[in-house]
């Protein structure tokens, strides 16, 4: 069991910088979603702190002891591909057996630890079996399995659900949450899908070319996101964004203290689809066309065009009445749900 | 294309390496680097000495009937290797994949040829059409012909010519038989919907389709009668009659080790040098080309 | 061109008469070697020789393999073997690890070794005959097994094979295999080596029959009989001047020496197939 911490870890390729300065403390059984879009540099960092990426500048340890130039083996970790990477000639046993069987582990003990492993994992039946005779969760669970008999102090999952069916990984993103607190092994888990994000972990660090935008638990980093790229990339559908001299007349906005430069003084403002409403005419706050209501049942997403041609998204409850397409519709929001964002596109102080 | 990920490792990969490298050097290139430094001198009869004689060998050789002559055989023999082989196994390709029952058995009943050895193919033909015991020219003495490729040039030559075609049949009906199955069914009965008759889809629809691998079989070919058939030539007619079966390889070979002529044959070596580095050069640029579409 | 319309009938008819015919062709002039390897020299020396076989095939192949002409063809088809398997394994052995070598590790000149390797695709041994005859003369290797083998080990045709398939390789499973504590020499032989075995099983069928065959090269440097391969050793068995020559003996070897590759490609016609079409990508 370990902890991680990184301090100012930079990657460059060449003279291309791609991660610039990470900084992240990870507790000791704490699971860690790295989330952002393709290209932010998640993929790279997890494969930095494997140990299949040199580390261009600053520094990540694992229990106290710093990694930086130990072979991936000498981390103590394991981990889960995206495309499981099982080794196509070996058995599933073989599969989960080989790190054991390379760090020279007792031939009883190596069918020990992999009998449990297949018993957690309901793999029992399929150890002798190739991966290519194996469905595509039976191929995500011996990819588990690999990782789990090593009995490594952090686990690495680097997109393991992204190739599965949509059904599918619903379930296995609750088996390998279920079997991470069983477990209770520091866990690093990538991503680009902000459900699995939310969903999975207990801190959220929120990439965006080569940043850590934002670093913290799913719910303070959905309902206080620290800049406009995370308003808008957690939570689906994403926050509304509006111009804030669009409000200005509304009254709604609160004084923001004038603080240092133009890059702080106020120019976006944030709102979520859930706290916007339909009301009358006289309590508007803004106004516009009802373009298409999509109905999911238990909720409604209705999508309204403003006056100004801008685009909003409103949440309505599934059992409440939406206005026809076409009809004229108005909207209002609690002051209290509004977030302001500087020119710079960071969080004005609340 | 390259690796994400490799190994960092100093003295591994030059480990790895060594073998195919010493040998390489050893035997490709000191050789080839010797061929080009005896192609510049004249050794005495004796052995003892050479004389430096810059490109006079090449001079000599580009100037000599006989080294001309091998030239314009070679071209021939080549050309006609080509087209028999290439023609043949076209046709057996086009009747085998018409046919769906059994085209698996004709295929195993055509591909063997590849493993006879040139020499080996020699030998069969040669048997055959023996001046003396041969059944084939056996009957066609009785049908009137004088059979005699150990006197007669161009029967020789088309002796050398069948034997070698023979061989590389299988080779070509492989390749043009998988030609024609990767060629959409669809292409073909929109065709035969337009009205066009079997000859004509052939010509105008099949054939430029098969185009690229039509291209590479005939440098596979030249490369083939160029260099590989020295063992058929050797076996049936061993260059003559009067070298009129002398392919440029044959002649390297005779001149070298027959008539210990070795500035010329080193000569002839580097020429030959060029001309498998021309042809590699266009086999090359080919696949690259199949590689980009 | 399956998708032929005129499937029925009288063309199809056609088409397995033309089929048949090009076959018979084709396979004709081997019916001529078995029939002549089962009948009396005499017989032969009559011409027209018979078009059905003889009753003399064990004896002929009897003769042929425990005498032959100059030496034995047990003893020829033996030296064969040996060339033929240490051509082939040599040349297997040496690609692969180069092909690992240039495509798993970066290290200074890997492009130059990589040229190297490509350039000898431009020398045939037909080409350098005389130089490299020196040079295996000068290591005296003259009729000896290594002299046979060794020249003609290097091998870009199979490297490049090796190469290409390596390439197709997923980089998550060197990943996986570093992560689980492989380093290189394991990889290779625990992943590496195992997932390319079909690679190498279609490579060995085409490099066997490459290594049988090779004429030229043992004709130069074996001048014992007793280093005779059966593929040049056939040649050696026709007398010179007016002699007649051993038909039956000489055919009856001609077939043993066909043998082994065409065995190796009707029975391992899949992995024939894909060695050829590979080897020329």
């Amino acid at each position: 069991m370990a902890e991680i911490a990184l301090s100012n870890v930079r990657k460059s390729y060449g003279p291309t910088e791609v991660i610039h300065g990470v900084d992240a403390e990870i507790a000791d059984g704490e699971l860690i979603v790295i989330v952002g879009p393709s290209g932010c540099g998640k993929s790279t960092l997890l494969r930095m702190v494997a140990g299949l990426e040199t580390i261009t500048s600053g520094e990540i340890s694992i229990g106290g002891r710093v990694v930086n130039d130990l072979e991936p083996r000498e981390r103590d970790i394991a981990m889960v591909f995206q495309n499981y990477a099982l080794y196509p000639h070996m058995s599933v046993f073989a599969n989960m057996a080989y790190g054991l069987k390379i760090a020279g582990v007792p031939k009883a003990e190596i069918a020990e630890r992999v009998g449990q492993a297949a018993k957690m994992l309901e793999l029992e039946p399929y150890l002798d079996r190739k991966p290519r005779q194996l469905s595509g969760g039976q191929r995500q669970r011996v990819a588990m399995g690999r990782a789990i008999v090593r009995k490594p102090s952090v686990f690495l999952f680097d997109e393991p659900l992204s190739n599965l069916d949509a059904k599918l990984r619903v379930q296995m993103r609750v088996e390998i949450k279920t079997l991470q607190r069983r477990l209770a092994v520091t866990s690093l888990y990538v991503t680009h899908d902000q459900v699995e994000a939310m969903t999975m972990a207990d801190r959220i660090i929120v990439m965006n070319g080569g940043n850590a935008e934002q670093v913290g638990t799913p719910l303070s980093v959905y309902n206080k996101p620290a800049t406009v790229f995370v308003g808008g990339f957690i939570g689906s559908p994403p926050m509304n964004f509006l111009q804030a001299a669009r409000l200005q007349a509304s009254g709604l906005l609160r004084k923001v203290a004038a603080t240092a430069g133009p890059a702080e003084a106020l120019d976006t403002v944030g709102v979520r689809p859930e706290h916007l409403s339909f009301c009358e005419e006289g309590a508007a706050v803004l106004s516009g066309k009802l373009v298409i209501a999509e109905a999911l049942g238990a909720e409604t997403l209705a999508h309204v065009e403003l006056d100004d041609g801008e685009r909003m998204i409103v949440r309505v409850d599934g059992g409440r009445e939406v206005p026809a397409a076409g009809a004229r519709v108005h909207l209002s929001c609690g002051a209290e749900h509004l977030h302001y964002f500087g020119a710079d596109g960071k969080r004005l102080p609340d | 294309m390259h690796k994400r990920v490799v190994f960092n490792n100093r003295v591994l990969p030059y480990l790895l390496l060594a073998p195919q490298i010493l040998v390489t050097l050893v035997f490709f290139f000191w050789p080839a680097g010797q061929a080009i430094y005896q192609s510049a001198y004249i050794p005495d009869p004796f052995g003892l000495s050479s004389q430096f004689v810059g490109f006079g060998n090449f001079e000599f050789l580009l100037s000599d009937r006989y080294y001309l002559a091998s030239f314009k055989t070679t071209v021939i023999f080549s050309t006609l290797v080509t087209v028999l082989s290439m023609g043949a196994a076209l046709w057996l390709a086009v009747m085998a994949d018409r046919v769906i029952k059994g085209s698996s058995a004709y295929k195993t009943l055509l591909v063997w040829p590849y493993a006879v050895a040139p020499a080996v193919a020699g030998v069969l033909w040669l048997f055959m059409f023996n001046p003396n015991v041969g059944l084939v020219a056996w009957y066609l003495k009785a049908m009137g012909y004088d059979w005699n490729h150990v006197l007669n040039d161009g029967e020789a030559m088309g002796l050398v010519v069948v034997a070698s075609a023979w061989r590389q049949i299988s080779y070509n009906f492989l390749f043009f038989l998988a030609g024609l199955q990767a060629i959409p069914k669809s292409v073909i009965e929109a065709a035969a919907i337009d009205g066009a008759s079997f000859a004509r889809r052939f010509w105008t629809i099949v054939f430029p389709l098969l185009s690229p691998t039509t291209f590479f079989l005939l440098v596979v070919n030249i490369v083939y009668a160029f260099f590989e058939t020295f063992g058929v030539i050797h076996t049936i007619t061993a260059g003559g009659p009067q070298q009129a079966t002398t392919i440029l390889v044959y002649k390297v070979f005779s001149d070298g080790f027959v008539g210990q002529d070795l500035g010329s044959s080193a000569a002839q070596s580097v020429i030959l040098l060029f001309v498998v580095g021309l042809l590699t050069v266009v086999q090359f640029r080919y696949i690259e080309r199949k590689v980009h579409y | 061109m399956s998708g032929m319309v005129e499937k029925h009938g009288l063309g199809i008819w056609l088409t397995h008469l033309g089929l048949i015919i090009g076959i018979a062709i084709i396979c004709f002039p081997i019916y001529m070697a078995f029939v002549a390897s089962t009948v009396t020299q005499p017989e032969i020396a009559r011409p027209p020789m018979p078009l059905l076989p003889g009753g003399h095939f064990i004896e002929n192949y009897t003769a042929a393999l425990t005498r032959g002409v100059n030496s034995p063809v047990l003893l020829m088809l033996f030296n064969s073997s040996v060339m033929a398997l240490g051509i082939t394994i040599g040349k297997i052995v040496i690609s692969i690890i180069s092909a690992y070598a240039i495509v798993y590790f970066r290290f200074p000149f890997r492009m130059a070794f990589f040229w190297m390797i490509f350039l000898t695709l431009m020398l045939p041994v037909e080409v350098r005959i005389v130089p490299t005859y020196e040079v295996v003369a000068g290591f005296g290797m003259l009729n000896s097994y290594t002299g046979l083998i060794l020249p003609l080990v290097a091998s870009a045709t199979a490297t490049f094979l090796f190469r290409q398939f390596f390439l197709t390789v997923p980089d998550e499973l060197i990943e996986a295999a570093r992560v689980d504590g492989a380093g290189p020499v394991r990889f290779f032989i625990d992943i590496l080596l195992p997932m390319s075995r079909t690679n190498i099983a279609a490579l060995f069928v085409i490099l066997f029959i490459y290594g049988w065959n090779q004429y030229l090269w043992p004709l130069l440097i074996t001048t014992k009989p007793d280093m005779n391969t059966i593929v040049m050793g056939i040649k050696q068995m026709f007398p010179s001047g007016d002699d007649i020559a051993d038909w039956p003996v000489i055919m009856a070897t001609t077939l043993l020496a066909m043998l082994p590759p065409v065995a190796v490609v009707i029975f391992m016609q899949g992995l024939f197939v894909k060695g050829l079409v590979e080897s020329e990508k």
